[in-house]
């Protein structure tokens, strides 16, 4: 039997609240580490599952306390451990790599320094042995040039070199067990594929253990030997990755997988009801219980102890998980979407092109933008009524540029946006009439930020009905209650504060605010990427149905492939903001593509250990788009050589009725894409 | 870089004069003026007349404003009306004196606030951050008029370990000077470190919880190591626009403590001057207390900017 390196007992975390009461966050979690294994622990925001990682190196955030059990590393307890000895096993043991490189390296400290910092903790490598190792771990974790990235400060690298670094620091002290806190999430599709890889060599490179903590099974499915399935703060699945993943005997995982969307599958996934239950909340019995398809009776007043099956090598908490293991194949069943397209043309962009640049005097006295390589150029596209339109790309692909460009937050540099064919919305905000800025509504990604923290949930949604339409009393009561319905939320829901709701319930407050403008196109950015994926998929259906309804026509911006797949009509490609590949969603996803959709499609990470992300290109930062040729020169493994360097590519269009902006033949670009 | 600092020290210039103008206005839109004032009863035909010729008040405002700027940019501010002295005379022992007072307060307070705030920081919510944070809030509230006023009290009278008031000649030495600034300065000092404390014990704090010192922690490097490599620097930047604040607000402290104290400073100059109507001097001081607020903040925006590699390389790139 492989050797046991962290042992976690019987382990309970919790806070007081205010009136005295014990709160569990973390419930009696027992598990072991092995050497050399990687362990993917999963679980929506909220589940605990970083208290517990975080627990697994003796630290227990500020509020929280050890209520009981331990963390055992070399036969010690970590949580009782003085802060002196920890200070020798952190680092140099067990290393962490945070979610968020950027926030956890230390601003005023050069890249250098801070690794090391670790070596002089964790090593006795005298001071040019050090800068040689320093110069080796930015090398391994693959970092161009690694002498002048170590005189650089953390802000003047891009958010994956920033995680490369992140990385690089915690390989310093050669640790046995390496701690992963959701460490690619944030970056770009590309980025994140090409971490997650060498996250891998590394694991086999070293033997080092790992344990891997994400709320996303796409990412957990490609690294881990073993799954950890947590809710609200219990182990409820654990078991060997590739079963946990093709055959989940728990509901909740079910659930979750049958949530995800999927590139191969076109069509809204299935949805779970409910959410999480807080912390804190009295529950006997199972507590996913008012979630589960499954649940019986007894799942309400008793609560599952943690089964072992032997012949799985699986330990599971659920009274019915025999039944699910006969059937529990994921079959997953999608809405097939409905499209409610008009031949009408709703919006008209044309030869739009938008710049950040800065104006020198003369061109504020001209009012004019004077920038020959604006940062969006060249946008063509014609939007029908009750389609919808997704916008791809990674950041700083324009995508959301766009988006303010229609909205009216940011002045166009050229080119027309045409609403109905007659109104022109090429102006700024300040020019438009109030009826020109109600048939566009935005939503935004995050919930948090977009609602007014003071106002209640009726006083946002009073807002547009009292600006656009003048309501007020019981009409403007009735409204409200109606748009709540619409997006099922209770009436109850009228009073209260946006802090008191979830996630997802914010981001119905925010999609009825933007229904009550009742406008004609709804722009979402990126309007899903801060959910957990079983409200995501809520979310979708919830935008589907209103779409349906109301024959609203959606702009939809997002870096996550699969959920454009499943959502979209109709796709755009942006590189650098110029496009790519224009056409119809079912054509983007198929051979041939531009060699940049290409890339984006081979870096979907899907919950399927079977397929696996192919990296066609590095991931190289761009800043600027190149002053002539293909916008995706830079990066295009397929590159011609002068031709792309110097010529914008031709529009060339496939037999259905796919745009693809490239010098390479289709046909070629076919037969090299499908071997 | 340079164009920004060139920026700020135009802004700052284009203060001053609108400082200049405001005071200038004001002092004219004043019913009465110096004359008048100087010759009370007597203020009318023949006198008066020979009066304006004498100050130069016959001409046009505009013009009067002109040659009083040119001349005070070259430091002369014309005449007192008291003291029939050129206020530059009147003015330089004075701000002297008053130079020694505040930055006796400065070096003495800022390290206090600076130990204390950290202290604080570091045992928060233990028995010394509960101890030395009642402290401050109830100096922070007490006005300095009421303090200077106790410790005239307690220490002065009660106790008589030192002079209650200062009764020196306005061009005494430094030394003979020293004893009797002690009082002052702890008036002074008290609000001024009480408040800085408080602002570098909450950015420490937002300090202590950020991602990268957990990260610090977590990558194993010792604790007062964290302290002075991960924290400080990081806590201190944004503290130093608060100090210049501080310190800038000070002001308004000295002029009072001044007066309580009758310590001869600009402090008093500003009151005494205000009474007798001296409308040169009431200028003359307006513009320097602009130019001292003005410099101060200007400093302390510099050292924001050579300090935080953040916005040095920024301003490189753009």
């Amino acid at each position: 039997m492989t050797e046991i390196i962290q042992k976690v007992k019987n382990l309970s975390i919790g806070f007081k609240s205010k009136k005295g009461e014990e709160i569990l966050i973390l419930r009696n979690i027992s598990t072991n580490i092995k050497k050399g294994e990687t362990v993917g622990i999963v679980g929506e925001s909220g589940s605990g599952k970083s208290t517990l990682a975080l627990a697994m190196m003796g630290y227990v955030k500020h509020g929280l306390y050890t209520i009981g059990g331990e963390c055992e590393f070399n036969s010690s307890n970590l949580l009782k451990m003085k802060n002196r000895d920890l200070e020798k096993i952190r680092g140099r043991k067990i290393a962490m790599i945070p979610q968020n490189a950027g926030q956890a390296l230390t601003p005023n400290l050069k890249i250098g320094y801070q690794i090391d910092e670790a070596l002089q903790l964790h090593s006795d490598l005298k001071e040019e042995e050090r800068e040689q190792k320093i110069s080796e771990l930015l090398n391994k974790v693959r970092l161009p040039s690694p002498e002048t990235i170590a005189l650089r400060y953390p802000h003047e690298l891009s958010g994956g070199q920033q995680q490369r670094v992140a990385v690089a620091m915690a390989l310093a002290g050669t640790p046995d067990l390496l701690l992963l806190d959701e460490p690619t999430t944030g970056l770009d599709v590309t980025t994140q594929a090409h971490v997650l890889e060498l996250l891998n060599f590394i694991a086999k490179d070293t033997g080092t253990s790992m344990v891997y903590v994400s709320h996303d099974l796409g990412a957990i499915a490609q690294v881990s030997d073993r799954i950890i399935v947590m809710y609200s703060g219990e182990i409820v699945l654990e078991g060997p990755s590739r079963d946990i993943l093709k055959k989940p005997i728990h509901p909740y995982t079910y659930g979750l997988l049958k949530s995800i969307p999927k590139l191969s599958l076109a069509g809204l996934p299935q949805s779970m009801p409910g959410s999480q239950p807080q912390p804190g909340t009295m529950h006997r019995g199972c507590s996913f219980f008012d979630r589960c398809d499954f649940s019986e009776e007894k799942c309400k007043s008793n609560s599952p102890q943690l089964e072992y099956l032997e012949e799985l090598n699986t330990s599971v908490r659920c009274f019915n998980h025999k039944s699910l293991m006969n059937d529990s194949q994921v079959n997953q069943t999608v809405n097939k979407i409905k499209t409610s397209l008009q031949d009408k043309e709703i919006l008209n962009i044309s030869e739009v092109s938008i710049s950040y640049a800065k104006q020198n005097l003369l061109d504020q006295v001209l009012n004019r933008i004077s920038d020959d390589n604006p940062t969006v150029k060249d946008i063509n596209i014609n939007i029908k009524k009750g389609e919808t339109i997704a916008l791809v790309g990674e950041s700083g692909s324009g995508k959301s540029t766009i988006l303010k460009s229609i909205a009216g937050l940011l002045r166009t540099k050229g080119g027309v946006i045409k609403f109905d064919q007659k109104r022109n919305l090429s102006s700024d905000l300040k020019e438009r009439d109030p009826n020109d800025l109600r048939i566009i509504q935005l939503i935004f990604q995050n919930p948090d930020e977009s609602l007014n923290p003071n106002h209640t949930v009726e006083e946002i949604i009073a807002q547009p009905l009292k600006l656009y339409f003048g309501l007020k009393g019981e009409e403007l009561k009735k409204n409200i209650k109606e748009l709540l319905q619409k997006v099922r939320l209770g009436e109850f829901y009228m009073s209260r504060y946006p802090r008191q709701l979830s996630g997802g319930e914010k981001q119905r407050v925010a999609v009825a605010r933007a229904f009550a403008a009742k406008p004609d196109i709804i722009l979402c950015d990126e309007v899903t990427s801060a959910l957990d994926v079983s409200v995501q998929a809520a979310v979708l259906n919830l935008l589907q149905q209103l779409k349906e309804d109301f024959g609203t026509t959606y702009i939809f911006v997002s870096h996550d492939l699969a959920v454009v797949r499943a959502i979209s009509d109709r796709v755009a490609v942006l590189y650098q903001g110029r496009l790519c590949e224009v056409g119809p969603s079912k054509d983007v996803y198929q051979f041939p593509s531009h060699p940049y959709t290409e890339v984006l499609l081979g870096a979907v990470l899907e919950p399927d250990p079977d397929i696996k992300p192919k990296l066609v290109a590095e991931d190289i930062v761009e800043e600027k788009p190149p002053q002539k040729g293909c916008s995706f020169q830079g990066r295009c493994s397929r590159i011609l050589g002068d031709i792309c360097k110097n010529e914008i590519p031709p529009w060339q269009i496939t037999n259905s009725g796919n745009s693809i902006r490239c010098h390479i033949p289709l046909k070629e670009l076919q037969k090299d894409q499908i071997n | 870089m340079l164009f920004l600092i060139i920026k700020r020290i135009l802004l700052g210039l284009i203060t001053l004069f609108i400082v200049s103008l405001i005071t200038f206005v004001g002092t004219e839109i004043l019913p009465g003026d110096a004359c008048t004032t100087y010759l009370e009863r007597q203020a009318f035909g023949e006198q008066l007349e020979a009066c304006y010729r004498r100050l130069g008040l016959n001409v046009p405002a505009y013009e009067r404003y002109v040659s009083w700027a040119v001349n005070a940019i070259q430091g002369d501010f014309g005449y007192s009306l008291s003291g029939e002295m050129p206020i530059k005379e009147v003015l330089g022992p004075r701000i002297k004196n008053s130079l020694v007072l505040a930055s006796a307060a400065i070096f003495i307070g800022i390290p206090i606030a600076l130990i204390l705030g950290i202290v604080t920081a570091l045992w928060r919510d233990k028995l010394p951050d509960v101890a030395i944070s009642t402290v401050t809030i109830f100096a922070m509230t007490i006005p300095e008029f009421i303090s200077a006023t106790l410790l005239i009290l307690i220490i002065a009278i009660w106790l008589e370990w030192l002079p209650g008031i200062v009764i020196v000649p306005t061009d005494v030495s430094f030394f003979e000077l020293l004893p009797n600034i002690i009082l002052p300065v702890i008036a002074i000092a008290m609000i001024m470190t009480a408040h800085m404390a408080r602002m570098v014990r909450s950015s420490v704090i937002q300090v202590m919880a950020s991602e990268y010192v957990q990260m610090a922690i977590l990558k194993g490097v010792p604790y007062w190591k964290m302290v002075f490599k991960h924290v400080l620097p990081n806590a201190l930047l944004p503290a130093i626009n608060v100090v210049a604040l501080t310190i800038a607000w000070l002001l308004g402290g000295v002029v009072v403590t001044e007066v309580v104290f009758n310590y001869p400073g600009l402090g008093r100059l500003v009151i005494e001057s205000i009474s007798n109507r001296d409308l040169p001097t009431v200028q003359a001081l307006a513009i320097i207390l602009a130019s001292i607020y003005v410099s101060i903040n200007l400093l302390a925006d510099l050292m924001t900017l050579m300090l935080n590699p953040r916005l040095k390389t920024l301003q490189i790139r753009k």
